[in-house]
């Protein structure tokens, strides 16, 4: 009977060797180790053999049934792993096909982008962002900000006026202001400077990006802009360090190596007042391309304007003077300039007025 | 303000190339536009000649063939001007010279005669008017004078022009201003002494610390007359409150002509065109000081009696430019007995002009309130070079100096005898201001350090007078031009920091960190990660105008007493499509998804962020940032709550394998789901029709239990009238979501103690009944367990009849338990009973 395992065993072993397909193996498995093996009813009959052979017949039918079990098994895993190779290699798809379109992913608009950017750099220099009405009291637009009624300067920023009537005499009434007082569509996102500072007393330092309107309308001017305004009171601060954090911010901009020059110039709400500008970009300030060209940018100048910044003047103080800004021991500075502008010299737009076509062959540029 | 370089360059010299004048002027608070050329491009090829002989034109008879000596050869030159004649100095181009005009010249043959050049008239030359024949620079007769390039009078001189008699073949821009550097200033509205030449010199002065002249106006002139100006004159101010000062004086025997050629020349250099002497003097005289002046012809003047007055309503005159006009009752007028004679401080009237046959002129200088020039100016639509000074406050001491400096030239030019004194009318002139600088301040607020002698060396250069007042203190006594500018020590700081160079000197600091922290307000940091999400779901950003066209209320079918209707209009709107504030960003949208549709877009997903302008009224919650709720002591005058807005239009998008959903309400509101959830906060639709959308396919947003905007399709109509064939959208108020949202506050929820257990129910119901209250009932039914219950399926068919039956993935829940299965029956039956209760049933 041990002989007979052993043969049945080679057999076996033989016969799974040769296998070549899970299913082949499968009908091994039956055949050899199935119900109706030989091999089964050796094992189901050991109890009928005599009592001296049971032992022997019992180890050795076992230990074939195991090899045999642990040879199918691993062979099948063998052969399991060899046609998945095949059935795997049969399979093609066209890989130069386009990718199954994913939820297209839209575009921030430009001028949202390069807001977020500035808001970003003067956040790490510790500014906070701060937002104003872009309706406004005439006393806010211009008043408080050093242009008394008459004052030329008014004039010069053509202003969009609110017609009396669309605005209602209690708006008016709590603004405790007279009820002929004019409304305008802010000129600037400066009056926001007067209404931080009655809002919280000094220091002070914050950003104030926004809408403003003036009544003008060609390549270079919208009806409608942004501009970004920065203000920095507290002890000791100097004209010195506006020139530091210009300098900082343009960087942040236009990139490290960049340097601030600053112009003197004229604005009722800063004494001593300037226009800043940023070093050219594009002939690293040298005016001349590298061959030798006028650099088309900066027109050859080397320079380029930006914006128009200042000592906030001690009349602005005058105005908020109660809540902590003495006018004669307070200073500061403040600056503004527009967002159009920047986004247009840094991505090469050639016209105001693109950013309000809204067309998306423009949006999904950037 | 345009400045001749060489006019300038006689007061104050820094012997700098224009280009280089400029940059420094720019660099200290004058700002230079451009250096133009006035004249020809360059002086080369034009020289002075002397005509030898003139002989007629063989076979042209308007033309002579001169002989001429321009220096080292005889030149043949034909000329078609008739006054010339031999013996005449001349001024001539040569081949290869290059005229003002852009012409090359070079040798011609004319008529058969060879011309070796040009003898040139002013207009040629651009340099004057007089376009009737050749310009002759040494003939006693013509109106050039003699030698024709000095005024002949101290203080106006052109440098050089003392010089040696010039002979031919010397380059003409020795004499003349043949090619002309001219400074293009934008002089800003507090600097109205740079609106004058020699304002400028003195800017020249304080920057290069090269000398300058005494001012041209510092010596009076002499009476030549008889008698007294109140003889031919008199002047009765009625208005002092808008008339500072009015001065007069009177001149006789006054010879109206021509100008001299160095008069037109340095005006037509400075963009004024030359119209006869006496103008022309009030007109150089303003130029030189900053100080409008006028000149009547005083015949036009009866008896001499002006009287300075306010208009009375609807009055009318004919102004100098011929055009008639009508003033309202804060117009200044200077009127004569019969009425205006001019506008005060903008322009001349017709009655009392200057002309050939003047003989007795009455010249008046005045100073006039700045607010109410500017006013009247803008008023009349009218602005002249004198209301653009006068509107910039003007001091009254400058009128002295424009009589004083005119006068001069009325005798020297015109022939001019002048009556001995002058009328002066004012109030109390004010004293000269004085404003103390200590100089310690200087740093404190510039943030380099100035010493005591350089403020005071600048000062002094910019005319202020100084006293010194221990080491740290200076009194500067402002000057009258600068007055209305230097009213404080601030001011003086400016001044004495403009001039050190800021460019290259000031050092670059950061104010010292103090107590402060940067950042973004919470509302401003969700508004971002809302634009971000709408972005990362497909959409577009636009922005468009705040300002829209009245009509758009029609367009969207808005009906009377809509709140959107009440719009902040603005009163001088540049045109009626953008003549109102907008109440909802639908309008931007559509106007923007139609642009874009109709120029090849097939498909778009637009969405805006920004405001709407409410006139108050019912405060919108919480809205911001925060609309109404801007800081400040006066509340602003309207409401601008911060609004999302998405719309979805066009075809869905195609592919090879799986195509896009078409834009409907579904897609929106999967948009509007996922904005919600990524902000944390909790969103309802409930239906509600809106004018302009789908009546069905249309909804109410609420946040947190508040109405916060719109959603759904648009209703087919409107769609037409933006030619779309579809669109979907939706508009949300941020406030109710800042207010709502949980982002940022999210608590960590355990989900691995005691795991959920799942179940699917169908739930048939009436088609009518909204999902939301099914899975409102369902969730209510089930209790606290019941954790969530989510619609994953809507089936219609055969198998449930007339209803719907809807899918919902249910799970349970227990914080502290591992739930039974019992517990979950109980939940199971409560849930049957609530669903039967609004009429529907559980599918088992």
């Amino acid at each position: 009977m041990v002989e007979r395992i052993a043969e049945i065993r080679a057999e076996a072993e033989a016969a799974i060797a040769e296998a070549s397909s899970t299913a082949e193996l499968g009908e091994l498995r039956v055949r050899f180790l199935g119900r109706g093996a030989e091999l089964t009813l050796i094992l189901r009959g050991i109890a009928e053999l005599p009592a001296e052979q049971r032992g022997a017949v019992g180890k050795s039918g076992n230990q074939a049934r195991g090899a045999l079990e642990k040879l199918i098994t691993d062979r099948g895993e063998e052969l399991d792993a060899s046609e998945l190779e095949r059935s795997v290699s049969e399979e093609r798809v066209d890989v130069t096909l386009p990718g199954a379109p994913s939820p297209a992913v839209g575009h921030l608009h430009l001028i949202t982008r390069t807001r977020r950017r500035i808001e970003d750099t003067m956040v790490g220099l510790g500014y906070r962002v701060m937002e104003g009405p872009e309706v406004e009291l005439d006393h806010y637009n211009f008043t408080a900000l050093n242009h008394p009624p008459g004052h030329p300067a008014r004039m010069a920023q053509d202003s969009f006026y609110v017609a009396p009537g669309s605005v209602s005499a209690a708006a008016l009434e709590s603004a405790a202001v007279s009820l002929d007082e004019a409304v305008v569509l802010r000129t600037h996102t400066s009056p926001m400077q007067t209404r931080a500072m009655e809002a919280q007393g000094p220091p002070i330092f914050i950003v104030i990006p926004g809408k403003v309107y003036r009544r003008d309308s060609d390549a270079t001017h919208s009806p409608m802009f942004h501009q970004v305004e920065g203000l920095a009171v507290g002890e000791g601060i100097t004209l010195a360090d506006l020139q530091g954090t210009l300098t900082e911010m343009l960087r942040a901009i236009f990139g490290e190596g960049r340097e601030a020059r600053m112009r003197p110039h004229y604005f009722p709400f800063t004494e001593p007042s300037v226009e800043f500008d940023v070093s050219c970009y594009r002939c690293e300030g040298g005016g001349k391309l590298a061959d030798g060209s006028r650099c088309p940018l900066c027109k050859g100048v080397g320079w380029i304007e930006v914006g128009g910044a200042g000592m906030v003047d001690p009349n602005v103080f005058g105005f908020v003077e109660e809540n902590g800004y003495p006018p004669d021991t307070t200073q500061g500075f403040a600056f503004g300039f527009g967002i159009e502008r920047i986004a247009m010299l840094r991505h090469d737009v050639p016209d105001l007025r693109r950013f309000f076509d809204n067309d998306v062959r423009m949006l999904e540029q950037f | 303000m345009k400045v001749p370089v060489s006019w300038m360059s006689s007061y104050c010299d820094p012997g700098w190339e224009p280009e280089h004048l400029a940059e420094r002027l720019a660099m200290t608070g004058t700002e230079v536009e451009r250096v133009g050329i006035v004249g020809a491009p360059s002086a080369e090829g034009f020289v002075v000649g002397r005509v030898l002989a003139v002989e007629p034109h063989p076979d042209a008879d308007r033309l002579s063939v001169c002989k001429l000596d321009a220096g080292e050869v005889e030149r043949t030159i034909v000329c078609g001007a008739p006054n010339v004649a031999a013996g005449q100095l001349v001024a001539v181009a040569l081949p290869g010279a290059v005229l003002p005009d852009g012409t090359k010249l070079k040798q011609a043959k004319l008529r058969g005669v060879v011309s070796d050049g040009m003898i040139l008239s002013e207009t040629e030359l651009g340099i004057g008017d007089d376009a009737d024949g050749i310009m002759v620079l040494d003939d006693p007769a013509s109106s050039s004078g003699q030698p024709s390039t000095s005024p002949g009078s101290a203080g106006l001189a052109r440098p050089g022009a003392a010089g040696p008699e010039p002979t031919p073949g010397d380059s003409l821009a020795e004499l003349l201003p043949v090619s002309e550097p001219v400074l293009e200033l934008a002089v800003t509205t507090n600097r109205p002494d740079c609106l004058s030449i020699y304002g400028v010199a003195r800017e020249a002065h304080a920057i290069s610390e090269a000398p300058l002249a005494d001012p041209p106006w510092s010596e009076d002139a002499e009476a030549g007359g008889e008698g007294s100006v109140s003889d031919h004159a008199s002047v009765s101010v009625e208005a002092p409150e808008l008339c500072q000062r009015f001065t007069v004086r009177v001149f006789l025997d006054v010879e109206v002509g021509p100008s001299p050629a160095w008069l037109k020349s340095r005006l037509m250099a400075a963009g004024q065109r030359p119209i006869n002497n006496v103008v022309d003097i009030t007109n150089y005289v303003m130029l030189v000081t900053g100080q409008p002046l006028h000149a009547f012809d005083l015949e036009g003047v009866p008896d001499g009696e002006l009287v300075v007055r306010r208009a009375s309503e609807g009055e009318k005159m004919t102004t100098l430019d011929g055009v008639e006009r009508s003033f309202d009752s804060e117009t200044m007028l200077v009127c004569d007995r019969e009425g205006p004679s001019s506008i005060a401080g903008i322009m001349g009237g017709q009655t009392s002009e200057v002309s050939d046959s003047t003989k007795r002129v009455l010249l008046e200088v005045a100073t006039w309130d700045g607010v109410n020039i500017l006013r009247s100016s803008r008023s009349l639509g009218l602005r002249s070079e004198a209301s653009a000074r006068f509107e910039k406050q003007l001091h009254p001491e400058l009128t002295m100096r424009a009589q004083q400096l005119a006068s001069r030239m009325l005798i020297d030019l015109c022939g001019a005898r002048m009556v001995p004194g002058t009328i002066d009318v004012h109030e109390e002139l004010p004293e000269p201001r004085k404003v103390t600088l200590r100089v310690a301040r200087v740093k404190a607020l510039v943030g380099m350090e100035i010493d005591a002698d350089t403020c005071a060396a600048r000062l002094e250069r910019l005319g202020f007078g100084l006293e010194r007042r221990g080491e740290e203190e200076l009194v500067a006594t402002v000057p009258p031009e600068r007055d209305g500018d230097v009213t404080r020590e601030a001011d003086l700081i400016e001044e004495v920091a403009r001039l050190a160079d800021l460019d290259r000197t000031l050092p670059a600091t950061l104010p010292a960190a103090g107590n402060r922290v940067g950042g973004l307000t919470r509302e401003q940091g969700l508004r971002r990660l809302a634009e971000d999400v709408l972005r990362d779901l497909g959409g577009d950003e636009i922005i468009s105008w705040s300002f829209t066209e009245p009509g758009l209320a029609d367009g969207l079918r808005l009906p009377e007493g809509d709140r959107r209707r009440d719009v902040i209009a603005i009163a001088n709107p540049l045109s009626a499509d953008q003549s109102v504030m907008r109440t909802t960003l639908a309008g931007g949208l559509l106007d923007a998804a139609r642009y874009n549709l109709s120029r090849g877009a097939e498909r778009v997903a637009l969405f805006e962020s920004g405001r709407v302008y409410l006139r108050d009224g019912e405060p919108v919650v919480g809205s911001g940032p925060p609309g109404g709720e801007f800081s400040g002591r006066r509340p602003p005058p309207v409401l601008e709550p911060h609004r999302l807005g998405l719309l979805l239009s066009g075809a869905p998008q195609r592919a090879w394998r799986d195509a896009g959903p078409a834009p409907d309400f579904f897609v929106a509101k999967g948009i509007l789901e996922a904005l919600c959830g990524q902000l944390g906060a909790e969103l309802q639709v409930e239906p509600a029709e809106e004018p302009f959308l789908h009546p069905g396919k249309s909804g109410r947003i609420l946040i947190g239990e508040l109405p916060a905007g719109w959603i759904g399709e648009l209703h087919p109509l409107v769609a037409r009238a933006w030619d779309l064939d579809a669109a979907a959208g939706f508009e949300l108020d941020m406030g109710p979501v800042v207010t709502a949202a949980a982002y940022g506050e999210e608590r960590y929820e355990d989900f691995t103690t005691y795991p959920p257990v799942n179940e699917d129910v169908a739930v048939v119901v009436p088609e009518g009944l909204p999902a939301a209250e099914v899975r409102a009932a369902v969730l209510e039914a089930g209790g606290a367990l019941l954790h969530e219950a989510e619609i994953f399926d809507l089936y219609r068919g055969k198998q449930v009849g007339e209803g719907k039956s809807l899918a919902l993935r249910l799970t349970y829940r227990a914080s502290d338990r591992t739930l039974t299965e019992e517990e979950i029956a109980e939940r199971r039956d409560a849930v049957r009973v609530a669903v039967e209760k609004i009429g529907g049933s559980l599918r088992e």
